[in-house]
């Protein structure tokens, strides 16, 4: 096969892709990272247009987690990371008022249960935490035992009562949480709405307190729980993990879209581009989504028919839209705007966001995550004018009533719950752009729409993540190797990325 | 006097350690508030003629160990397996369920061919799970938090029969644990009517849907129990349920026991961090060298025990054990069999259950009624007609419907039920039954409405959950009831707790008052020479 010859080739330039392509070149590999957009990012990109004047972050708006050593070695703030914000506080609205959280500071009657829930949570988490810097452990031989042993005894050691409490709390359901340890409404709320943010699930369904444990788990610059936005939004932290990626050594190529993974027979020989061209490589690792790698790139031929039906079957549904305005002025929702804002007034409501989704049906009262990337970093707007960036939850992945007037009746919902928490909002608006699951799907390549590129949810985790059979990384296809969101241990915090170099390096040897 | 041992509450489970105890030659007396013995598993006459299994309907979960044990067959059980079942579906159509795989296996072919193929997989897969599973109902949980001999002993023996699975096997099993019903059939079926019948033991007396995850492994709670045999068949007992109870109540008088009735327990009596006995209202003083309760943990501490005899984290903890029921009943007297136009004629498939919802998505929409505090619109009934193979039950010629339905919450929109809530809920479902069998209310002679608030009323079941406390893995395992307490003891010396809300949780199955048993008899120092396969470590 002709083409140009390099040691390995990384495909999609996200987070995760970035921070694995990163390791290997600074591990001397020969890396060439290909993005089929013509910016790095992937969920992390910006929005193209919105309207003249106006920029928003097409989808991922702030930075929940970074992994730290994928933080350390790229040096961000070398190759141009500033942050606008850091430690962003959180402000639920509702019909009683807002409340402000900062992390385990709360205001209002539960303040003092709110700080020990909070806590407890945070230091599970920081127990549970090391599980993501691993490769997957297997069941059976050729285990990292060392590690996997080092891990439990960590979290034995949170003491007999924490851990406890722990094993009672892990699968528990994050509404029944909310209310045991919780009497206002509004952190019942914040706590559901975090706990289902990106889930295909609503606060009541068991499994869901393990998401906002993972949520917590998570640090930037050594802050752990610290929700982050980067001056320029996350396009710009994108463009920084680009640059320190190519200081590594990284070449990196955009608007390489790749059409296929070529394989001969067992093992892998290189991609092919759309726009025809070749490269070759005996080490192609893509993290773009284990099922379009596998069903699209690579095809079911080349495969095992039980691996293609496991594959076909893992969930991978979107339950996000995510929602743009351009506004001509800043809106009043009575509160500080320099906060990340939940739209829910409580833990029914999130609930009841949800219910209609899962047949198919959008809702009339959807909750949201609301920033302002704006109030932050004014190059976002023109002088005066504001956007919006929300997460609006639940959206139908595949709607009964037809595509289009899904979207327009998640829009029209979308915006009269807004113009109740902010009146006049609707009159302020110059663009309005909603994307549904399926729009996400189609713009950025993640199976279902769902963020994760498959349902981040227990029984899809850890070693069965994607799916049993890959969750190690590695594919029956010798050569080939999955990175990315859709892997342990989901996210776009590099963690899997950089797991993933890791696996390769130690198999390598 | 002084007892050896005092049961609260006649029910099956507290008979069952009851027997137990008594055979390894304790004195025991079980005390029942009700005038009857039985708690849940009761047959009652409550119309001239009429018997009624008017609270759990199905024997199959009773575990067959515990019958050899106690010589059951030869105190009167008698289980009858089911002889098919049907879903009715709307505009008609129906698909029947018949005893044997490749009977149903052609009748899911008449759906869909490629459900009919899964069907085998299927079938096999949740076989697995069941085998693995069943070893671990009659073995008290270890404490993965201590590291007592014991404790670790059970965890290896746990851990060596999950090393003995393949790697597929056990990510097969896990997933099968944590996952929805829903999602689970959907790895297997396409047809809706398939899923749907195969989904409804996930939903049983459980506060979840089916597409809540979790629901699978409640599916398999299910499935666990064997009539003759058959992994996953389903029973009557002769004479109703009560008849369960009635051969555990002979069993215990052969060894001795007694039985008092109408004896409502007041206070259990703690001095010194141990139990002396308990009073009775009324004022009678009962001694007992240790209390063995069978109501459900949330009862037996917050209503009977002294909360300053009680650990205060102790006491959260019970507080916050989930025990929302989810399910009412309708026990109807019928003057012939109805007809079901829908199903040919001779069908099998009155000898069995019926259900009228044909979609996981009705079930599901049943289900969020249920969360915001209605009984569902349009309920899921599980309704079978006993009397089609036990004529035992009723006058000749006339019939015993008992319909189990999901879902009924404990309160009404966060008030209590009314009456009126009460007989709009039994109308539901009798016209749901009346759009499938046109002319079935004409048969009606009489109705027992239940719901939550009766079961808790009369059966004593806090908030109405039919299994003493919802099974999801929050409260399974080692944290059933109270992590920490998870071996039938509590905090209270020589206080035990035998009922469902103990591993391995709730059905007419006899494994917590038999591990119960076990675990008291191991610190009495008594030998359990009756008990099959007691324990794993000693």
């Amino acid at each position: 096969m002709p083409g140009r010859f390099s040691d390995i080739i990384v495909i999609g330039a996200g987070p995760n892709g970035l921070a694995c392509a990163t390791r290997l070149a600074q591990k001397g590999r020969r890396v060439t990272l290909l993005e089929a957009e013509a910016a790095p990012g992937g969920g992390a990109r910006a929005l193209p247009d919105l309207a003249p004047g106006y920029r928003s972050p097409a989808l991922a708006h702030l930075i929940w987690q970074f992994d730290p050593r994928a933080e350390a070695a790229m040096d961000l703030s070398r190759h141009g990371l500033e942050w606008a914000a850091q430690g962003i506080p959180t402000t639920v609205l509702s019909p009683d008022g807002p409340l402000t959280i900062r992390g385990g500071l709360a205001e209002g009657p539960d303040a003092g249960a709110w700080a020990t829930l909070y806590q407890r949570m945070l230091c599970f988490a920081g127990a549970l935490e090391p599980f993501r810097r691993m490769t997957p452990p297997r069941l059976a031989k050729d285990n990292s035992w060392g590690q996997l042993a080092k891990n439990l005894l960590k979290l034995r050691a949170l003491g007999t009562h924490d851990f406890r409490e722990l094993l009672r709390v892990l699968l528990i359901n994050a509404h029944d949480v909310a209310q045991d340890e919780l009497t206002d409404p509004r952190l019942r709320a914040a706590l559901c709405f975090d706990a289902t943010l990106g889930a295909w699930a609503g606060p009541r369904s068991p499994n869901t307190l393990i998401l906002w444990l993972d949520r917590l788990a998570g640090q930037i610059g050594g802050q752990r729980a610290s929700l982050g936005m980067p001056k320029g939004g996350m396009p710009a932290l994108a463009a920084a993990m680009a640059r320190a990626a190519e200081a590594a050594g990284v070449t990196l190529r955009q608007g390489a879209r790749v059409a296929r993974i070529v394989t001969d027979g067992e093992r892998v020989s290189g991609v092919t581009l759309a726009d025809g061209g070749e490269l070759r490589a005996d080490l192609v690792i893509s993290a773009i989504g284990p099922k379009s790698t596998l069903l699209d790139l690579v095809g079911p031929r080349a495969l095992d028919a039980g691996l293609v039906t496991r594959l076909r079957h893992q969930k991978s549904r979107g339950g996000a839209a995510k929602l743009h305005l351009a506004l001509s002025a800043a809106p009043d929702f009575g509160t500080d705007l320099h906060a990340r804002m939940i739209l829910a007034g409580d833990e029914h409501e999130v609930e009841s966001a949800f219910n209609p989704v899962k047949y198919g049906e959008v809702p009339e009262r959807p909750v949201m995550e609301i920033l302002l990337p704006s109030a932050f970093d004014p190059g976002h707007a023109p002088e005066g004018g504001h956007v919006l960036s929300a997460t609006v939850q639940f959206a139908p992945h595949d709607p009964k009533i037809g595509r289009d007037e899904a979207r327009a009746a998640m829009l029209e919902a979308s915006l009269a719950r807004l113009e109740a928490a902010a009146p006049g909002i609707r009159r302020m608006i110059v663009r309005a752009d909603l994307l549904m699951p399926y729009d996400i799907e189609r713009q950025f390549g993640m199976a279902g729409g769902n963020w994760h590129h498959g349902e981040l949810t227990v029984e899809q985790m850890l070693f069965l993540r994607p799916i049993p059979q890959l969750s190690r990384y590695a594919t029956p296809i010798r050569g080939l190797w999955l990175t990315g969101a859709g892997t342990h241990p989901g996210g776009m915090s590099g963690a899997a990325g950089w797991n993933t170099a890791g696996a390769v390096l130690e198999a390598r040897q | 006097m002084t007892y050896d041992a005092v049961i609260l509450g006649a029910g099956h489970n507290g008979l069952v350690t009851a027997c137990y105890l008594a055979r390894a030659g304790m004195k025991v007396l079980v005390v029942e508030k009700n005038d009857w013995i039985g708690g849940a598993a009761v047959s009652r006459e409550l119309t001239p003629g009429f018997t009624y299994s008017n609270c759990s309907y199905v024997a199959s979960l009773f575990r067959p160990e515990i019958m050899r044990d106690l010589e059951l067959p030869r105190h009167g059980l008698q289980i009858l397996p089911y002889e098919g079942g049907a879903v009715l579906q709307e505009g008609g159509g129906y698909l029947g369920m018949f005893r044997d795989h490749d009977a149903n296996r052609r009748e899911f072919a008449r759906h869909s061919p490629r459900d009919a193929e899964a069907y085998d997989i299927y079938s096999r897969d949740v076989l697995r799970h069941c085998r693995f599973i069943r070893p671990l109902l009659l073995r008290t949980p270890p404490d993965p938090a201590r590291f007592r001999p014991r404790d670790m002993g059970e965890l290896l023996w746990i851990g060596k029969q999950v090393s003995a699975l393949s790697e597929a096997q056990i990510a097969g099993m896990v997933r099968f644990w944590t996952m929805s019903i829903s999602d689970y059939l959907d790895h297997y079926f396409e047809n809706p009517v398939i899923k749907a019948y195969l989904a409804v033991s996930a939903i049983i007396g459980t506060a979840l849907g089916p597409m809540s995850p979790g629901s699978a492994y409640v599916l398999l709670h299910h499935y666990m129990g064997d009539v003759d045999g058959n992994i996953g068949a389903w029973g009557f007992a002769r004479g109703g349920m009560g008849a369960i109870t009635r051969a555990l109540a002979s069993s215990l008088r052969s060894s001795g026991g007694e039985i008092r009735t109408g004896a409502a327990v007041e206070k259990v009596l703690v001095k010194g961090g141990r139990t002396t006995g308990v009073v009775l209202e009324g004022g009678d003083e009962i001694r007992a060298k240790r209390v063995i309760s069978n109501m459900d943990v949330k009862r037996t501490m917050l209503r009977h025990v002294d909360e300053a005899d009680l650990p205060g984290d102790y006491i959260a903890s019970v507080r916050k054990f989930k025990t929302r029921g989810s399910s009412g009943k309708l026990n109807i007297a019928l003057d012939g069999v109805p007809k079901f136009p829908a199903l040919p004629e001779g069908s099998t498939a009155l000898k069995g259950d019926l259900h009228f919802t044909d979609s996981i998505e009705k079930m599901e929409r049943a289900y969020d009624d249920w969360k915001a505090g209605h009984f569902s619109r349009d309920p899921f009934q599980d309704v079978m007609i006993p009397t089609m193979i036990d004529p035992t039950m009723t006058p000749p010629g006339k019939h015993f419907m008992s319909c189990f339905v999901q879902y009924a919450p404990p309160k009404i929109e966060g008030r209590d039920w009314t009456d009126a809530d009460r007989d709009a809920f039994g109308q539901t479902c009798l016209d749901q039954i009346e759009r499938y069998a046109p002319g079935f209310k004409n048969l009606v002679l009489h109705v027992e409405v239940r719901t939550p608030r009766e079961l808790e009323a009369e059966v004593g079941l806090t908030e109405g959950n039919i299994f003493q406390g919802e099974l999801t893995f929050d409260q399974l395992l080692f944290n059933r009831p109270v992590p920490g307490y998870a071996n039938y003891r509590t905090p209270v010396r020589d206080l035990w707790i035998c009922g469902s809300s103990t591993h391995p949780g709730g059905g007419v199955m006899g494994a917590p008052g038999r591990n119960a048993a076990a675990e008291i008899l191991r610190d009495a120092k008594l030998s359990v020479r009756d008990m099959s396969d007691a324990w794993a470590v000693l």
